[in-house]
């Protein structure tokens, strides 16, 4: 880990682990698109609405995983100052908020139909919606500081405090009467969906995390460089204002 | 094909979801490889502009 | 410890009172929100009281949220955190003696006019005790979470606004199960469980936030 705190290093990484990514996620996405939308059944009591399934679960497991590495990221950038996780976490978040906004939306979509209403303020639908605020706190703390070493920490510390929602998020469908379903993937006794669902679901999911895998490649590479050249900038006003200064 | 489309009524909840979800998710990737190439073309410039630093100057945090 | 942490709370009492109109800047501010939903929405008894709950716990957040970018602003202008900071104490020590008193001149005001504003909207004779106990536990956690975002805005250019978009989120729990313990009592259920959920929020956030708003106040003094 220590090794990739050096930037270049790390952007060796991200150039070798991108072309696996990229690939990955096309066809686990293609495929799992075709297979979902053309020939996964339809549910004998949802009928194709249960389509929206493969959009709004992988949605909603990146949107909380996300900001899981968010937090991880941020946590070792603040106890080991490590150079290149502080930007990780950066770039992660527009991520995440993107697939936070999916599953509401899709979420809204598949609930209208279903349970007759676009929104219903129960357990998880509140705290998913508080994740995709904290989510939009996080990228403007980043924005209001001058000083990006400060704004990095000030992130981390945001990012840690709004961590405990996510064990709420996961738990609300069984800590309290929900309108929303309780979980079928991820439960003591194994998956609870058939399998003819379940297979083109699980690659959906591994789609989705590849894909956040290909866009973070470019965004923390894309702010890698925006940093270096903040860097180069600060430097080149301080020599300007030595060379000032000896006049 | 038409009932493809027709999603068993549902077809406009469907190809909304769908179609928004894969629209967003585009357009994050297509902003973020532009982000990551205008940023890597301004700091290969900007590095290249650098006057020539001596060799025991202490390196920034990528050299 | 207790010595500083109680150094702290007068030292800012002290200093609310020189400046004077902090708490009845809060009360006005809290009395001039709600009386607007009558205005609003129409004097009729049963609309009110219906949403008397909701309108009185929105009113007394943003109450506490409105005087929160002062709590740490002043003191860094003025050096005076830097000098907080260097104190022998931990500094979430120091935080938690200027959260204090920040509650007593806003959170407890704001709790004692709620049964007045109760009366305004119609608020059914069940809901005031609870209104009073979930209000006793939900507004010292509004006082604490904000300081985390205060302190994390610090010195930023329209840290206010930021401040109330970072403090929001994590203050809807606390609008939700204050508002519920008051419901529940209007509608002739026990409260327990959402005051004591109010309660294990309050727990939580009296270990962490006074940490994470030292861990951002040493920022700010880098």
């Amino acid at each position: 880990m220590h090794r990739f705190a050096n930037p270049t290093r790390f952007l060796k990484l991200a150039d070798a682990v991108l072309p696996w990514a990229a690939v990955t996620a096309a066809v686990t996405l293609g495929t799992g698109l075709v297979w979902g939308l053309g020939f996964a059944p339809p549910d004998y009591q949802q009928g194709d609405t249960v389509r929206i399934m493969f959009i709004h679960v992988p949605a909603a497991m990146m949107a909380m995983g996300v900001y899981v590495g968010m937090a991880i990221a941020s946590a070792t950038a603040l106890i080991w100052r490590h150079m290149v996780a502080d930007l990780i976490a950066k770039a992660s978040a527009p991520v995440g908020a993107v697939f936070c906004f999916i599953c509401l939306l899709t979420g809204s979509l598949w609930g209208k139909p279903m349970w007759g209403t676009w929104w219903v303020w129960d357990a998880r639908l509140t705290s998913v919606l508080i994740l995709f605020f904290i989510y939009l706190g996080y990228m403007a703390l980043w924005q209001a500081f001058e000083d990006q070493a400060k704004a990095a920490r000030a992130a981390a510390i945001l990012a840690l405090v709004g961590a405990v929602n996510i064990p709420i998020i996961k738990f609300s469908v069984e800590w309290w009467n929900t309108l929303h379903q309780p979980a079928s993937l991820i439960t003591m006794k194994g998956p609870t969906i058939h399998s003819s669902m379940l297979w083109p679901l699980l690659l959906m999911i591994i789609g989705f995390a590849a894909y956040y895998l290909t866009v973070l490649v470019y965004r923390v590479r894309a702010e890698i460089h925006l940093r270096r050249s903040r860097q180069i900038r600060l430097e080149a006003a301080d020599r300007h204002a030595a060379m000032q200064a000896a006049e | 094909m038409i009932e493809f489309l027709h999603m068993g009524g549902y077809a406009p909840y469907i190809w909304t979801s769908y179609g928004i979800a894969l629209l967003l998710m585009a357009g994050l990737l297509v902003q973020s490889v532009r982000q990551a190439r205008a940023a890597t073309r301004e700091s290969e410039a900007l590095k290249a502009l650098r006057p020539r630093r001596r060799r025991q100057r202490q390196g920034s945090d990528d050299e | 410890m207790v010595a500083v942490f109680l150094s702290v709370m007068r030292r800012d009492l002290l200093l609310a009172r020189r400046q004077g109109g902090a708490s009845l800047l809060a009360i006005a501010f809290f009395v001039l929100v709600v009386s607007l939903f009558p205005l609003g929405v129409g004097p009729a008894p049963e609309t009110l009281e219906r949403i008397a709950a909701g309108v009185i716990w929105v009113a007394a957040l943003l109450s506490v949220l409105i005087s929160l970018d002062r709590l740490f602003q002043a003191d860094l202008e003025d050096g005076s955190l830097d000098q907080l900071a260097l104190l022998p104490v931990p500094l979430p020590v120091v935080v938690l003696g200027k959260v204090a008193a920040h509650w007593l001149t806003t959170g407890l005001p704001v709790i004692l006019t709620a049964p007045l504003l109760g009366l305004l909207m119609q608020l059914q004779p069940d809901g005031y005790l609870t209104m009073l106990l979930a209000m006793a536990l939900g507004t010292p956690i509004l006082s604490l979470i904000g300081a985390v975002g205060a302190a994390l805005t610090v010195g930023v250019r329209r840290g206010g606004v930021l401040l109330t978009l970072i403090a929001t989120p994590f203050y809807i729990p606390v609008l939700i199960f204050g508002v519920g313990a008051v419901e529940a009592s209007v509608t002739g259920f026990p409260p327990d469980a959402h005051l004591l959920l109010l309660a294990a929020m309050l727990c939580g956030a009296l270990v962490m936030a006074p940490i994470a708003a030292a861990a951002a106040l040493k920022l700010a003094l880098d």
